[in-house]
């Protein structure tokens, strides 16, 4: 599926590479379009990993003895392996990765003009860095203990000290250097990014031209650097005192498994602190691009302005400067004075101001244009629905004395599984489906788009299920059902019969049951878009040049079928106008791509963008 | 049988919809956070048919050519909603503060509550009202001594320690939280109780019990992998049983 955009070998490694340099250069490239494609084929893989987990999760949950082939049941242990590697593989595997880093190569640099990105080599050190780290990350469960189990946000004192369960000891070491390595190649290809839209835009590409697709990818770099080095940091520190001595998170007679800790006096809410400064913004990393690609694609495809594009800009900005400002509403519950819980959280319900703002444009935008629903548009006003839902139970969730009941139960797994996982799934989908032509194209031919019918197929189905499987979590939560919880039923209390945990566990079983059906329908769902994905690799007609009427750069005709980086006699790019220009007529609508000088009759426009290519 | 099969129906009825509501409320901050998250629930339901709505209005209707700019559509709906989000807020830290910005009364009962891999365990300080010295060292659950309870201080000598938390309906209790090896999430659902123990640190949590009864205890920090059954039971008695079970647990004690 890789386009073969460096088919002959154009630099000095090349030449000199005898072995095979046409594989070699598709592998070792420093092409960010190729680059881009390797990240959405490794969150592609992930994606299919973390999915199939959370299925094992779900199954096990309401069949708790059904034994796995080549496993046997599954232990309380490997359900909190298989929690931690699917949070970790998703959040940072696919959710961070394909958004900011697959997209953002494959899309950004030709959406404000750019010929490449401004750190190539840098670009692919990345992306192998990433790589290493998912194989680390993977080759955890085959180690001695399995994989760690102390869930992706790894609380000390259980990930600092190796007696403290199964999985604790070389599991736990191997997601932290997992870990550790992804926030490196994070950051720095958060540093590409900034420097690419920074230095590297065409001529007339001003700051307010910029799509709010590359508005997203600006904020989430600049939270990446931040969010991650401090992540980085904290990983080390953690090492440290796993390895070296120290006591950053680990407080004097600590005592776990019969191990006193004899050392300094540290604390585990530094942990906490350091790590959700970082993971509070990462999910605003995971889920930014996908905003801007939304208003985009609402404006392209209702044929309209972005409503209010100078608020979005300042929404995503605002959005990302408040992200940083309330990681203790992750720390209601876990020791903090409550005045600071006070201040978190009027941090945190300021954050919905901005996040409404940008809904309002939404529904703004949309409102009365009688949209073309191509799939790319399904998918985006899914992410809107999708958004709406998940976002709505923030506030709730904001508020320390509701927070005191829910914290830690179904309702914050339906919460962020709605407005990020769901939200930001719906925007990759929504990506995909709208650049695959781009994706696809090669130096030689244009890309072809994906189908239709099947797509509208995996459209309607994912709705459905993902409201199918996460609404029912916010019912559970309420009834008090907490996660992390390896089973529900048969837990055994002191008193030896059913304890009152038992009890109140038991009223979520039904309703449980009814989730883990919807979670293998929704997996199932997802079969129609790898058909698809598949079929379309190979069948199917050449895209137009400008398949949706799109305004955006990475739409030029000069980009599709795409020129090999190398060529140097690409024609000059220039950018004239604000994108999303477009205008109602009595017949339509016309519009103005960003490439084209502005006072030209309009109509022409039309004619010359959408002509098919030879 | 018509009444039999009414009431079976009905009791049905009852488990069918258990999942559907929140658990029973037995404390006295219960009833108000209880109806703030009840109010919270249905407006955001609300607002989210409302947002749909429009949505699902927006995309049926006839088009219209000329997209409307208007500064009332941009800031009034947002101007309502920082009304609205500003006043759940202010609610909100009104019931926090009550609950957690004062410590308990003086005359509350004092319990201390340890968590370790995979249980909870419940100190009463004894008619000298001070819980003796711990120390790591000293803990040997093998032996009777699970919190490492020092016998050579005199404040110990009273200590009795009990794998079930006791209350007294209607009286105010103070725990003060431990945990001896990894963090735990020490929550009463059906208390309206949710609060860490963090190994280093004591955290005061203070609240009044008010409906007899059994409850369970659970632990909602992901503690290792026997968090799921790391469970304990609160029973709230009237206050005259509470001082008969006292007197035999410390009797036993000695």
């Amino acid at each position: 599926m890789t386009p073969r955009s460096n088919t002959r070998p154009n630099t000095r490694t090349d030449q000199t590479r005898a072995l095979n340099p046409k594989l070699y250069s598709l592998f070792f490239t420093t092409d960010h379009r190729i680059i881009g494609i390797q990240y959405l084929i490794l969150a592609l893989v992930s994606v299919v990993i973390g999915t199939l987990l959370s299925l094992l999760m779900r199954i096990h949950l309401v069949w708790l003895d059904l034994p796995l082939p080549l496993h046997g049941p599954i232990l309380p242990e490997d359900y909190l392996a298989l929690v931690t590697i699917h949070g970790t593989i998703m959040l940072f595997f696919v959710l961070t990765t394909a958004p900011q880093a697959g997209f953002g190569n494959l899309i950004l640099p030709a959406q404000i003009g750019a010929r490449s990105m401004a750190f190539p080599t840098l670009n692919a050190a990345s992306f192998w860095l990433t790589a290493a780290a998912l194989l680390i990350l993977l080759g955890s469960t085959f180690v001695p203990g399995g994989a760690a189990i102390s869930g992706w946000t790894a609380y000390p004192p259980l990930s600092a000290i190796p007696s403290a369960g199964p999985g604790q000891a070389l599991g736990m070491d191997l997601w932290l250097i997992s870990i550790a390595l992804f926030a490196i190649a994070s950051t720095a290809s958060s540093i590409n990014t900034l420097t690419t839209i920074i230095r590297n835009r065409c001529d007339g590409m001003t700051w307010e031209r910029l799509p709010l697709t590359v508005w997203g990818w600006f904020t989430a770099a600049l939270l990446s650097i931040i969010a991650f080095s401090v992540l980085l940091a904290a990983i080390l520190l953690l090492l440290c005192d796993r390895h070296a001595g120290t006591s950053f998170f680990l407080p004097t007679g600590d005592l776990v498994n019969g191990v006193l800790h004899h050392g300094g006096n540290g604390s585990p809410l530094l942990w906490l602190h350091l790590f959700w400064f970082f993971g509070h913004p990462e999910v605003y990393i995971a889920i930014l691009p996908g905003m801007g690609l939304t208003s985009m694609l609402l404006a392209n495809f209702s044929h309209r302005r972005v409503f209010a594009y100078r608020t979005m800009i300042a929404t995503t900005l605002l959005i990302g400067l408040l992200g940083i400002l309330l990681w203790g509403h992750h720390m209601f519950v876990a020791g903090l004075n409550p005045f600071v819980s006070s201040a978190f959280s009027i941090s945190t319900m300021a954050i919905a101001l901005p996040a409404a703002a940008k809904v309002l444009s939404w529904l703004a935008t949309t409102w009365r244009s009688r949209p073309s629903y191509k799939t790319p548009m399904l998918f985006a006003l899914g992410f809107v629905s999708l958004f709406i839902t998940g976002g709505l139970t923030g506030p709730i969730l904001a508020q320390p004395i509701l927070d005191e009941y829910l914290h830690n139960t179904f309702f914050v797994i339906a919460h962020f599984h709605l407005i990020m996982a769901m939200a930001g799934i719906f925007g990759l989908y929504a990506a995909t489906y709208y650049w695959f032509p781009l994706i696809t194209a090669t130096c030689t031919r244009p890309g072809r788009p994906m189908s239709e019918s099947l797509g509208r197929l995996h459209f309607w189905t994912t709705l459905v299920g993902a409201y199918a499987v996460f609404l029912p979590m916010h019912l559970t939560g309420l009834a008090g059902e907490p996660r992390h919880y390896a089973q529900l039923t048969g837990i055994p209390g002191p008193g030896g019969s059913l304890s009152p945990t038992g009890a109140l566990l038991a009223h979520t079983i039904s309703l449980n049951h009814f989730i883990t059906y919807a979670a293998i329908f929704l997996a199932a769902a997802q079969l129609p878009f790898l058909l698809n994905l598949i079929r379309s690799l190979r069948k199917g007609e050449p895209s137009f040049d400008n398949p949706w009427h799109a305004t955006t750069l990475e739409w030029h005709p000069a980009l599709n079928p795409y020129p090999p980086s190398s060529v140097s006699d690409t024609p000059e790019i220039s950018v004239y106008c604000s994108p999303c220009h477009y205008q109602s007529t009595q017949a339509g609508f016309t519009f103005l791509p960003q490439w084209i000088p502005s006072p030209v009759d309009q109509v022409e426009i039309k004619e010359a963008t959408s002509a098919k290519p030879e | 049988v018509i009444c039999s099969c009414l009431t079976n129906v009905w009791s049905d009825q009852a488990e069918i919809l258990r999942p559907w509501l929140l658990p029973a409320d037995g404390s006295a901050h219960g009833p108000a956070l209880d109806h703030h998250l009840i109010l919270n629930l249905w407006i955001a339901l609300a607002l989210l048919a409302l947002a749909h709505l429009i949505l699902l209005i927006g995309l049926i209707a006839r088009r219209n050519t000329e997209p409307i700019h208007l500064w009332r559509i941009e800031y009034l709906p947002l101007a309502a909603l920082a009304l609205l989000f500003g006043a759940l807020t202010l609610k909100a830290e009104r019931l926090w503060a009550a609950t957690r910005y004062t410590g308990a009364s003086l005359t509350a009962l004092q319990v201390e509550v340890t968590g370790v891999q995979f249980a909870w365990y419940f100190r009463y300080p004894g008619p000298d009202a001070t819980f003796g010295n711990t120390h790591p060292s000293l803990v040997a659950p093998g032996e009777g001594n699970p919190l490492g309870l020092d016998s050579t201080d005199p404040h110990s000598a009273d200590d009795s320690i009990a794998s079930e938390l006791v209350l007294p309906a209607n009286r105010e209790v103070d725990l003060r939280l431990n945990a001896q090896d990894v963090i735990h999430g020490f929550s009463i659902p059906e208390m309206r109780l949710k609060q860490n123990a963090v190994p280093g640190q004591t955290i005061h949590l203070h609240f009044t019990p008010t409906i007899p009864g059994t409850y369970a205890i659970l632990c909602t920090q992901l503690c290792g992998l026997g968090h799921y059954r790391m469970n304990a039971t609160l029973r709230v008695i009237p206050p005259d049983q509470f001082a008969t079970w006292l007197a035999a647990k410390q009797k036993a004690a000695q």
